[in-house]
């Protein structure tokens, strides 16, 4: 395999030129995009670049507390974003809540999983293998979560007199939301489905292309993809779940009833 | 017996009545006064405080299920779960002969819910009520899409259901049709539920 390229400042620069036309563009188009495209590309650049020097710390150090910490702030990040995709959110704490301690719970099983048995890094927190697993469960697990959480609690608001029709003729809780629970689940799993379905044909992942850019053997790197989809898969299914079994219990209440005045109006 | 002890629930006033196996109970009041408000905190369907036994049986001794299996809570516009008529039904069967006496098509088993109008809609969630046999039921205004025959037709069968026991609570706009199906009326006047 031919080694690995590196790039200069002169070539970022170069590639830059392309922003540079689509400001253009939006200029002469009226787009009026021009200033959250000049705003948006200097927080990648800069947002990047500190992850860059903050990862070749951690990877310098290989502390376990530092490692750790960086994962918590991954996770209160996506946790925030979780609660802003919803349309509408619970009351109080629990749309924050609900939504990081679910993730969080099964980006790391899935990822403590993945380092201690197929990885087997060494330490098994090494942050050169925590960090990027992590990020890319959490990030599965996140859009999973917020699309059911979202999926959940609109329906049961628009459905409220399917769902008391149910209860009033002596169903429980569990039975009257099956309807709307299932819903979630499945719009909160067809995307990683999806996915899994289209990936190769249509698209080729950005970790595997990574992996080849950098001089690893394409069918190696495959591997590495085939590990990460399965490990995208249980943490999304994990997480989904739990944050809608979560919710449709937070939506009612322990004499079967539901709740919606848990929800924001 | 059905009674009720010191219920209260959001602005209405604790409020208490006994209603014998057999009786029908009527409740009036302007619109948004809390008649409906009143039916659910009895089906235990939104959050109320007090008492309420069914003989000696207390509410709060049993789940909410079995509890709302006995003390049916039927809604003006009561709702539908699945997209076919008979999948709301659990022995379809056995309420087949009841739908022609009410004016509904035979048929109407096999139908989607959203070909059912609304009358047709109030009729059919009676029979679902009705069908798991419960001890109350509780009516929010289950004639209001009915013309003249079919509201008949709601008040006979009711009427029927009580000669076997059936104690209701039986909300309705019209005085005229309190007076007709009732032994005893209520009305809710400013949060307080009054005898009359």
């Amino acid at each position: 395999m031919t080694g690995y390229i590196e790039l200069t400042i002169l070539d970022l620069a170069l590639a830059s030129l392309l922003i540079l036309i689509n400001g253009g563009l939006s200029l002469w188009l009226r787009l009026k995009l021009e200033r959250s495209l000049a705003l948006a590309t200097l927080r990648m650049i800069v947002q990047l670049t500190a992850i860059g020097f903050v990862l070749k710390a951690l990877f310098l150090t290989v502390s376990p507390w530092l490692t750790g910490g960086a994962a918590l702030a991954m996770i209160l990040f996506a946790g925030r974003e979780i609660a802003a995709r919803q349309e509408r959110k619970m009351l109080g704490w629990w749309s924050y809540g609900l939504g990081v301690s679910c993730m969080a719970t099964a980006a790391f099983v899935v990822t403590i999983f993945a380092l201690t048995t197929q990885l087997q890094a060494d330490p098994w927190y090494h942050p050169r293998f925590a960090l990027p697993i992590l990020g890319m469960v959490l990030g599965n697990t996140m859009t999973s979560i917020s699309l059911g959480l979202d999926r959940l609690t609109s329906s049961a608001g628009r459905e409220r007199a399917a769902i008391e029709a149910q209860l009033a003729l002596g169903a429980t809780r569990q039975e009257a939301m099956r309807p709307f629970t299932r819903l979630a689940l499945r719009s909160a799993l067809m995307p990683t489905i999806n996915a899994m379905a289209a990936t190769g044909l249509v698209s080729l992942p950005g970790m595997m292309t990574g992996q080849i850019l950098s001089g690893v053997d394409p069918v190696e790197a495959t591997k590495y993809q085939i590990l990460i989809m399965f490990l995208i898969a249980g943490g999304t299914g994990l997480g989904a779940v739990t944050a809608v079994m979560g919710g449709m219990m937070r939506l009612t209440d322990e004499r079967h009833r539901l709740r919606l005045d848990r929800l924001e109006e | 017996m059905l009674s009720l002890r010191g219920l209260t629930t959001r602005n209405l006033k604790p409020f208490s009545l006994e209603v014998a196996d057999g009786e029908c109970v009527s409740v009036q009041g302007p619109s948004g006064s809390g008649k409906s408000l009143l039916l659910r905190a009895i089906a235990d369907l939104d959050l109320n405080q007090g008492q309420a036994f069914l003989d000696e049986r207390e509410r709060a001794s049993m789940p909410a299920p079995e509890w709302r299996r006995q003390v049916v809570y039927l809604a003006t516009d009561a709702g539908w779960w699945a997209s076919g008529v008979v999948e709301h039904f659990s022995d379809w069967a056995a309420i087949e002969d009841s739908l022609a006496p009410l004016g509904l098509d035979p048929a109407c088993g096999g139908w989607p819910v959203s070909r059912l109008s609304t009358g047709e809609r109030q009729r059919l969630a009676l029979l679902r009520a009705l069908a798991l046999s419960p001890r109350v039921l509780l009516l929010d205004e289950p004639t209001s899409a009915l013309d003249e025959a079919a509201t008949a037709a709601v008040e006979a069968l009711i009427a029927r259901h009580r000669k076997t026991g059936l104690s209701t609570i039986w909300v309705s706009h019209s005085r005229e049709q309190a007076q007709r199906v009732s032994n005893r009326s209520y009305e809710i006047r400013t949060g307080g539920v009054v005898a009359l």
